[in-house]
């Protein structure tokens, strides 16, 4: 993907991201924060590549750092938000 | 096949993007986050398919270890500590992000202009918000002290470690594949991240939280740009954006610019309110059984929650007070400072914890203008939120920042230890109002006491 479509994406993102998120209410800021750091947790994504490949020991110790890492993220984070939504929802 | 791989990577946008909008509502906020949660499945899901993964054992034992610490800290975090919880999970993104940084800067797959400035703003950001949440967590933890830390010539140090990390990414872009200046980078980076948090003090923490929220998904999208990912690039700035937004509110709530709460400036005190003078011979205490005698005759109460009430435990004793008084007939509704809990939206959470609905919670904007019509104001171990020197005292320090106006209602409860001042360290003219009573005592035990009068009443 070239640079300018790559910028694109960034901005229009960030575009969206603040109409999202300025319509999410005060009462569920601290959910919107654990389950951002949740999806923030996509960095797995390049975690993963590099744990896998097979371009030296280094890469696969730093690989292995980051899916530790965003696991805990994306595990722990989306279980703590649906944790806090579940006392939202009950009436 | 990469078109497919890319086509599920925006599948998973999207999905994001579905989860989040469901969080504007408490009804569909669970399926929002399901539904996010599916998205990261079906990325992390075709990743496995990458031709550039050829062996599992890494990625298992990663996925295995990650996995367990994050469920047992979802388990076991107790909601008083969401905002270490937080921190920590703010961090382990910067932290990813920053091993997948290095991780590509080693294979040598950066070698384009583009891609080593985005090498080096991921490692950059990433580093300063694994280290800088390290110390947040620290302090709220309170392994450390909460009070600024710092020492003379502090922000030159941080002006040069700065200024030589961006001199160092631009050395690497001249020189690719440089490891010195890689490793010197990541030193600098690491350092001033906990230089910049280091001074901020215990009060501020709610900005810094919402702040390196808001770095962690840059340094995500930074990432993405190094791997060429739209995922990554998508899902990093809407968590950039959300962290921005949040930080902004805290900000504003706390009547701060960021400025003043990144380089640790606190408000220039006015001229010294003293103690004596504003309090001297107008406080008028009373007691559990009085305070309950005025609530039989109310019609509507609001109550006044601060991080005080969570840190004595009595968020339960609290609903248990307001559905007694429901069950005489009297209105009851929660009013939600924006600082009132140690994040954003954390007594929200808190009071959730103890069952109370959310309908009742109800943030400043909402509940303000029905102060006047409010018969009874209890406030709770909330003190600053509520100092009518920020409406009317132009010399105060706090002056401007938006409080909530419960001098208005008719008579305000204050239960509290003692008058000792709030984080802000002044007096509160609150306490010597005419229409303000003063109930002495420990916040759980008082609440307690009026419920049994109420009841026995």
């Amino acid at each position: 993907m070239d640079f300018v479509a790559q910028l694109t994406l960034f901005v229009l993102a960030i575009f969206l991201g603040v109409e999202l998120i300025t319509k999410v209410p005060p009462t569920l800021h601290t959910p919107l924060m654990s389950g951002s750091n949740a999806i923030s947790g996509i960095t797995v994504v390049g975690a993963l590549i590099a744990a896998g490949s097979d371009s030296g020991m280094l890469i696969n110790v730093l690989g292995f750092i980051a899916v530790v890492l965003a696991t805990i993220n994306v595990i722990g984070g989306f279980m703590v938000t649906n944790r806090m939504l579940a006392m939202f929802k009950r009436k | 096949m990469q078109n497919w791989i890319d086509i599920a990577y925006l599948i998973a946008a999207c999905l994001f993007v579905v989860g989040i909008k469901g969080l504007t509502k408490p009804k569909t906020a669970v399926r929002g986050n399901l539904l996010a949660a599916a998205g990261m499945g079906v990325a992390a899901v075709v990743t496995l398919l990458n031709e550039h993964i050829v062996t599992y054992e890494v990625i298992i034992a990663g996925v295995v270890v990650g996995g367990l610490i994050g469920a047992v800290m979802a388990k076991k975090v107790q909601m008083t500590a969401m905002p270490q919880m937080i921190a920590l999970l703010n961090g382990f993104g910067g932290g990813a992000s920053f091993s997948v940084a290095s991780a590509e800067f080693f294979r040598g797959s950066a070698n384009d202009t583009v891609s080593i400035i985005a090498t080096g703003a991921a490692v950059l950001i990433g580093a300063v918000t694994l280290t800088g949440s390290l110390v947040a967590f620290a302090k709220l933890q309170e392994l450390i002290d909460g009070k600024p830390m710092g020492f003379p010539g502090m922000k030159l140090v941080n002006a040069v470690l700065f200024i030589g990390s961006i001199v160092g990414i631009g050395y690497l872009v001249a020189n690719p594949g440089n490891e010195m200046v890689f490793w010197g980078l990541v030193a600098a980076a690491m350092v001033l991240g906990l230089l910049l948090v280091l001074p901020i003090g215990g009060a501020d923490m709610p900005v810094v939280i919402a702040l390196l929220n808001s770095y962690s998904g840059v340094a995500a999208s930074a990432a993405g740009f190094v791997m060429g990912n739209s995922a990554l690039i998508i899902t990093g700035s809407l968590v950039g954006a959300s962290g921005l937004i949040l930080t902004s509110i805290m900000c504003k709530a706390m009547n701060r610019s960021l400025t003043n709460v990144l380089f640790g400036v606190m408000a220039e005190a006015g001229e010294a309110m003293d103690e004596d003078e504003v309090y001297a011979g107008k406080v008028k205490s009373t007691s559990a059984d009085e305070v309950a005698m005025m609530l039989e005759t109310a019609r509507r109460v609001v109550i006044v929650p601060g991080f005080g009430l969570a840190m004595a435990q009595a968020q339960h004793a609290v609903r248990e007070m307001a559905d007694t008084m429901e069950a005489m007939g009297i209105e009851v509704e929660y009013a939600i400072h924006p600082v009132a809990g140690r994040m954003p939206g954390h007594m929200n959470v808190l009071l959730a914890e103890a069952e109370v609905p959310y309908d009742k919670l109800k943030d400043m904007d909402t509940i303000n203008p029905t102060f006047e019509q409010t018969d009874v104001a209890i406030v709770l171990g909330a003190n600053d939120v509520t100092n009518p020197m920020a409406r009317e005292d132009k010399g105060s320090p706090i002056y401007g920042m938006p409080i909530l106006n419960v001098d208005k209602a008719k008579t305000v409860v204050v239960v509290k230890r003692s008058l000792s001042a709030g984080f802000a360290g002044l007096p509160n003219p609150l306490f010597a109002k005419d229409n303000t009573l003063m109930l002495f005592g420990d916040g759980k035990g008082a609440v307690l006491d009026i419920t049994t009068a109420l009841k026995e009443g």
